[in-house]
């Protein structure tokens, strides 16, 4: 199999005063599927962009060569028309508009500007036929849930004649389910003969599909391996993106395990709109100080919303039960309430509900608390700066000052100034939630240890987590949760990512 | 040097607009033979663009929450009407009548709010009601008619002067006093400030680059000062302007409402997830509004003497306007009150200097049009510029660049460079 569909060679871009990719090599078989790994960063995502021409010839150095000859794509339509589709991770669908009309966005079924819509119904169909998708054409879209609006977006790239499929993180929003049904999509499309290119942080979908890997690390091609021959595992792959040996992918930490903190009773919610819907039943729970509790559930088993209701009702309706900290009755009525009482929360969204974009770090690291920083009527910038560095020097967060802004952090260093904002507030039980999703694997590392650090001065951490890996490796419990049920609660030492999936997917009634 | 196009660099937009403003100064000062600098012609810019600059200060406040408020010159006509009403007709001594309409004001305001913040309807649609509301309730209560005679401590707000004291210097002295105790509050608030950045030990500006600015500074209020001296000193409205200006500003940059009102207009969830009370921002900030349009609709009413059916049309498009040619962003999280100002100012030269120069009406709307465009044009074309390529790539740079030694320099650079402003 010598036969190269695409071939970049030594690629370098820069960005004015930065370098983001340099001289990058990727060699694309035909008929295969190709990963790209990288830590957050690392260039993955402006080497797509080069091949597509969202940055246009002239605007790198290097040369692509695709089907046996070179060439210079201006913009997207012209790698379109080459047969290159990027599928991106924030997909590009319009919510208001049908499933068909979506499909032929751009690429109307028309005659001099006229819709013909029964052939756009029609070869709707049959797209929607070859993704296995069996929904209605004239759906809109914002009836769809995510993973099928995802396939949604491969039946539009299909419908472009697609050669080369670019795939940027498809599978993060996903569940299990609809991750399974994307992958083996992803085959039978590589069966008829068309190739893809995958971005993805997870490593073991990535193992289960990928012909060859392509490492990227810090602009740089690393390396390509062949995934058939056999020897290719994750901790293989995690070497290459993070240039080290992680022997151990969670810092060593014991626990000392002190008093009850915070104890949740019969813990009812309704959903905020249809209030006879019950998302949370009767939740027991309890979290000693300087323990690392963690909750495991699927996606829509109401981990989140157990998190944000017991968060001063910031999710749900009509909610009972008991909450105590420290043995006293909590009355939460808001955000604010329950950050007085030393409950912070981090969301499992950092863009939408964890960060102001607009802001710099040190006004995002004192906005939960800003009447720490105040003096007499006005904040104190002057003592705002001094609470951030110390944050950037302690939590490692990279930029070149606090005044940077967040929106110019990699994912990993938003994280840590959310983290920042939060310990800022002094809690004495912090909620996390997601804490490493999206986040490369060294700066997990980093959080994680400082979790364990948070845990040790003696705060109560609770981990809600997707990947089970994670929770067994840092937590002490780990309760399970299933459609907004707890069903078992585990000791660190019985806790199996078998053993929690089965407690995840079945409900004792 | 470096830490000075540093700050520039950081603040682009704001300079660009207080340098727009002196280019079209300058120009109009050439054009029109040294006419518009003249002290009766200064003066006449402050009162003139008087209501409509009380208008921006809260309407930037409003955009800076995401919302729009296109009821205020409706409210601004309805207050008006009713405080003329209750001088004239029913004797109410006009203190009391300014104290208890500008609490109409904030009435409608809260009317406005309770609807935007706790009904959840945009604040498009709720002004645009009012809008037509009070447009019909004006003439409704003025029965369509102008009423005039308003009692002469009430004109004064619009078109009165400090009063003269002390001996004839040719100049007036209250306003050269009043000038030089800004200027003192000027330097003492910049020593103060540099004196708390070095007790943090922070880097500061070099000490001749900082005495410099401060000389600037003064020499620019002092400048003013004795421009308007010259002719009848200081208009109480003006007075009323800067304080309000400088009121607004500490609120905006140095409290924590102002803080919230930035996050909630940043993004709203993240603020509620960080426990402000939102809606009660929402609440606040449309209450304002309703009380600056009660004054603007005040004073346009002394200034004319007269409270009029048509009074205030057009003003809510204007003040809209000055708020985003100062820099105010249409998704909100971004402006400031002195943006706002220097805005309307472009506006208010703009007209006075095109009427200085016969440039017809018609005309003068098509350019005010064009400059409110090429200024958000700026603005867009500025961020891109700035926003580099995006993505990760661009992510990675700010890890992979070598931080540059002097660590805090930029963080103590820029925050003195906004509260200077």
């Amino acid at each position: 199999m010598t036969d190269a569909l695409l071939e970049m060679r030594s690629i370098t871009k820069e960005f004015p005063g930065v370098r983001a990719l340099t001289d990058v090599n990727l060699a694309v078989q035909r008929g295969e599927i190709h990963a790209i790994c990288g830590e957050n960063g690392a260039g993955k995502s402006t080497l797509m962009k080069v091949l597509s021409g969202v940055h246009p010839h002239g605007s790198y150095r290097g040369s692509i060569v695709y089907d046996g000859s070179e060439v210079a794509f201006r913009d997207i339509r012209q790698s379109e028309a080459a047969g290159i589709v990027i599928i991106h991770q924030e997909l590009a669908l319009i919510p208001e508009l049908s499933i068909a009309e979506n499909i032929f966005l751009g690429n109307e079924n028309a005659r001099t500007g006229v819709i013909d819509w029964n052939a756009t119904h029609h070869r709707a169909m049959g797209l929607l036929a070859r993704v296995g998708l069996h929904e209605n054409p004239l759906t809109p879209v914002k009836h769809l849930g995510i993973g099928k609006q995802q396939l949604v977006e491969i039946a539009k790239a299909l419908g472009k004649d697609v050669r080369l499929l670019i795939l940027d993180e498809p599978t993060a929003a996903l569940n299990d389910d609809d991750s399974q049904h994307l992958l083996a999509l992803l085959k039978e499309l590589q069966d008829r003969g068309i190739t893809s290119i995958m971005i993805s942080h997870k490593l073991n979908e990535i193992e289960q599909i990928a012909d060859r890997i392509t490492i990227l690390r810090d602009g740089r091609t690393i390396e390509t391996l062949d995934v058939t021959r056999g020897d290719v595992d994750e901790d293989r792959i995690i070497r290459g993106m993070v240039g080290r040996d992680l022997e151990h992918r969670f810092p060593d930490h014991v626990s000392h395990v002190g008093e009850v903190l915070l104890e949740v009773e019969d813990w009812t919610v309704m959903h905020p709109q249809d209030h006879a819907r019950t998302v949370i039943d009767k939740a027991n729970l309890t979290v000693r100080a300087g323990e690392i509790v963690g909750i495991a559930g699927l996606m829509g088993a109401g981990r989140t919303e157990l998190a944000r209701s017991i968060f001063g009702h910031s999710y749900g309706s009509r909610i009972e039960g008991t909450l105590r900290l420290e043995g006293k009755a909590l009355a939460l009525k808001s955000v604010a309430d329950a950050i007085g009482a030393g409950l912070a929360y981090v969301s499992e969204d950092r863009k939408s509900l964890g960060l102001n974009l607009l802001d710099d770090i040190k006004a995002s690291i004192s906005s939960a608390k800003l009447s720490k920083v105040v003096s007499g009527l006005t904040v104190d910038e002057h003592k705002e700066v001094v609470v951030a560095e110390g944050y950037r020097k302690s939590l490692n967060i990279k930029a070149t000052s606090v005044a940077t802004n967040v929106r110019k952090l990699s994912g990993g260093n938003q994280q840590k100034v959310v983290l920042s904002k939060w310990m800022f507030t002094d809690p004495k039980v912090l909620i996390l939630d997601e804490p490493t999703r999206g986040i490369d694997v060294g700066a997990k590392f980093e959080i994680y240890g400082i979790i364990q650090q948070l845990a040790d001065q003696g705060c109560g951490v609770v981990v809600i987590s997707s990947e089970l890996p994670e929770l067994i490796g840092l937590c002490d419990r780990i309760y399970t949760l299933a459609e907004g049920r707890i069903t078992h609660e585990f000791s660190r030492a019985d806790a199996s990512q078998e053993a929690l999936m089965r407690h995840m997917t079945t409900t004792t009634r | 040097m470096n830490s000075l196009r540093r700050v520039l660099g950081s603040n682009v937009r704001q300079y660009g607009m207080v340098l727009a403003l002196a280019a079209i100064v300058l120009f109009f000062q050439y054009r029109t033979d040294g006419v518009l600098l003249k002290p009766l012609n200064v003066s006449n810019l402050l009162t003139q663009n008087s209501y409509i600059l009380i208008l921006a200060i809260g309407m930037v406040m409003v955009i800076i929450s995401r919302h729009i408020d296109l009821s205020v010159g409706s409210v601004a006509a309805f207050v008006g009407a009713v405080a003329a009403i209750m001088m004239t007709k029913w004797d109410v001594p006009w203190f009391l009548a300014v104290v208890l309409c500008l609490a109409l004001g904030a009435l409608i305001g809260a009317w406005h709010g309770f609807w935007v913040a706790y009904v959840g309807i945009p604040a498009f649609i709720v002004t645009l009601a009012s809008m037509l509301i009070f447009r019909g309730l004006t003439l409704t209560v003025l029965n369509g008619e102008t009423v005039a005679d308003l009692p002469k401590n009430f004109e004064a707000m619009g078109n009165g002067f400090l009063p003269e004291v002390g001996p004839d210097t040719g100049l007036h002295n209250l306003t050269m006093l009043i000038g030089a105790a800004v200027s003192l509050l000027v330097v003492w608030i910049e020593f103060r400030r540099r004196a708390s950045a070095t007790r943090y030990s922070f880097d500061v500006a070099p000490r001749p680059l900082f005495l410099a600015k401060v000389v600037l500074e003064v020499a620019v209020i002092m400048y003013f000062v004795y421009v308007l001296a010259q002719y009848r000193g200081l208009p109480v409205v003006a007075v009323i302007l800067f304080a309000l200006v400088g009121l607004y500003t500490f609120l905006m940059s140095r409290t924590v409402v102002g803080r919230q009102i930035y996050a909630v207009g940043g993004n709203v969830d993240a603020a509620t997830m960080s426990g402000v009370r939102t809606r009660r921002i929402d609440f606040l900030v449309l209450t304002n509004m309703g009380m600056l349009a009660a004054l603007a609709g005040m004073v346009f009413a002394a200034r004319l003497t007269a409270a009029n059916p048509k009074a205030g049309q057009n003003f809510e498009l204007d003040a809209i306007a000055a708020a985003f040619i100062g820099g105010a962003a249409v998704t909100g999280g971004v402006g400031t009150v002195v943006g706002a100002i220097i805005g309307g100012f472009v506006m208010g030269v703009l007209n006075n200097g095109m009427s200085l120069l016969g440039v017809g009406i018609d005309w003068q709307q098509t350019i005010k049009g064009l400059v409110l465009l090429a200024a958000v044009a700026f603005d867009v074309w500025n961020k891109k510029r700035t926003a580099v390529g995006g993505g990760a790539g661009v992510e990675a740079t700010a890890e992979v660049a070598p931080p540059p030694p002097p660590e805090l320099e930029q963080a103590v650079s820029v925050s003195e460079a906004r509260s200077s402003v």
